[in-house]
């Protein structure tokens, strides 16, 4: 085995062009089902909807709340659920799962500046978690802001919206 | 010394004589557990930051390669040392509470053979006659810096890795008992556009094709030479493209068996890690903790360890820019091998 061989080798270079093999390493990437990701995102955004209904039924009737005023605690209701499982360690284990069911509810806002909060409290109070917990969640703030005003713009323009 | 094109021979058969590896849990549930010096319950492992908790890696690595090897701290020499983290801090802290002269490398998750091969080249020189090389990665400081905070939940694509959270480090010597250095090749930096940073095993696999072909054609050795050829980190989408590779160029990769680091140290039907592990500590703690074991076992005489390095940062793939990858290679022989 410990044999050398002293046989002179000349290996070429690769022979493909970066487009070639781009072309080729997206084919040999496992595939991503689409649908079965559809399905559960379907599911699980689903069943967290369903469950901001029944909050929001409890506050209705237990609390004796107008279904207008339950709202307002059923997404801090969420929000506090979410936080908690991102703190246990658990929500990013869901998300694998779950994909965009996980991330479009408000739950998955809640998790992004918690997520963030968490990670960058070593960092101190104020540069590391106020500097970072909207790291990610700022982006989805600006652009809704944004969007906001040229919905606002199209409204004014057409005479639909407002009072 | 030079041998071929970017190749180094070591003559002068420098000897690794001690070496070490800790780990976290998920490397702890893998199935390389048993080889490892020291496995972590917990990845805070009690320490106030994920930064902390990937030193103290390094640094208990440092100390049990020292005492594996039989010495004392202040007969080292150097330490070289490099790791994922912003200015390698990983490294420089370790190496102030190592208290031992020290050079800082950075070559992402190929920093394992990087370092491997400057100690024996200065040991090969007599620059040195006892040096540690060593690195870390914990997966935890790696995805803060390169991904998302750790909690956060985004669904990973099937071809993402999963960061090691391990360190390795082996000392090098110029006599001793001890698996011998025999050469090392120092890879181009190769870049063919690939720019999803989720896919590093696609990215890092023509490095790694590059330096294995350079390896043969400098030093005239065949696949066949070697028990055992190893990638650091290509993982189940870059090692098959690696092979599909160099068997298309002519290399006969099928006289050898052809392995993968981040392939070995998860069971990756079982653990979630999607392709596989990385990082640093990836090619380190496989090298360092199961493979110089089986070469003391007599299991296998010669290997040839190529790992394989993403030379992207957070603000490059940011900007658009592709990834640069890099492989260094270091071919490690039973003694009287």
């Amino acid at each position: 085995m410990a044999t050398k061989s002293k046989g002179r080798h000349n290996y070429k270079k690769m022979s493909m062009s970066p487009k070639e093999y781009q072309a080729y390493a997206k084919t040999m990437e496992p595939p991503r089902s689409i649908l079965a990701n559809c399905l559960k995102a379907f599911v699980f955004g689903g069943a967290v909807c369903v469950l901001g209904q029944v909050i929001q039924e409890m506050y209705v009737h237990l609390m004796g709340m107008s279904e207008e005023a339950a709202s307002n605690p059923t997404v801090a209701t969420l929000i506090l659920i979410s936080v908690i499982l991102t703190s246990l360690g658990v929500y990013d284990k869901i998300a694998q799962w779950a994909g965009a069911g996980s991330a479009v509810p408000v739950t998955g806002f809640a998790n992004s500046m918690c997520s963030a909060a968490l990670e960058h409290r070593s960092e101190g109070l104020v540069l590391g978690v106020g500097g970072n917990m909207f790291k990610l969640a700022g982006s989805v703030i600006v652009f809704g802001t944004v969007a906001a005003f040229f919905v606002g713009i199209a409204h004014l323009i057409l005479g639909t919206g407002g009072q | 010394m030079l041998r071929g094109k970017q190749s180094w021979w070591f003559e002068n058969r420098p000897v690794i004589i001690g070496e070490a590896t800790v780990v976290g849990p998920d490397e702890g549930d893998g199935p390389l557990a048993a080889d490892f010096d020291l496995v972590h319950p917990e990845l805070d492992m009690q320490q106030k930051s994920w930064e902390k908790a990937e030193r103290l890696l390094l640094e208990q690595a440092s100390e049990f390669a020292i005492q594996n090897a039989g010495i004392e701290r202040d007969q080292l020499q150097f330490y070289i040392g490099g790791d994922l983290m912003n200015q390698i801090i990983s490294n420089s802290f370790a190496a102030r509470s190592l208290g031992v002269p020290y050079l800082g490398v950075f070559g992402a998750c190929s920093t394992s053979m990087e370092t491997l091969a400057l100690a024996s080249l200065i040991v090969n020189s007599g620059a040195g006659s006892q040096v540690l090389a060593g690195t870390c990665s914990h997966n935890c400081t790696a995805e803060k810096q390169f991904r998302y905070p750790t909690e956060y939940g985004s669904q990973k694509p099937p071809t993402a890795q999963y960061t090691v959270t391990g360190a390795g480090a082996a000392i090098v010597a110029n006599k001793g008992e001890g698996p011998v250095v025999e050469c090392a090749t120092i890879g181009k930096v190769i870049d063919l556009g690939i720019t999803d940073p989720f896919n590093m095993g696609g990215a890092m696999a023509p490095a790694a094709v590059d330096t294995i072909q350079a390896h043969f054609n400098d030093t005239g050795r065949s696949p066949g030479d070697y028990d055992l050829i190893v990638t650091g980190d290509l993982a189940g989408v870059g090692h098959p493209i690696a092979k599909e590779l160099l068997l298309k160029n002519g290399v006969p990769m099928n006289d050898t068996v052809f392995g993968d680091c981040g392939l070995m140290v998860y069971d990756v039907q079982k653990q979630k890690v999607q392709a596989g592990g990385s990082g640093c500590g990836c090619s380190a703690v496989v090298t360092y903790g199961h493979l110089l074991k089986r070469i003391k076992k007599g299991e296998l005489k010669r290997i040839l360890v190529v790992a394989t390095g993403a030379l992207l940062s957070p603000l490059s793939f940011q900007q658009g820019e592709s990834i640069p990858c890099i492989a260094h290679a270091v071919a490690i022989s039973a003694k009287g091998g």
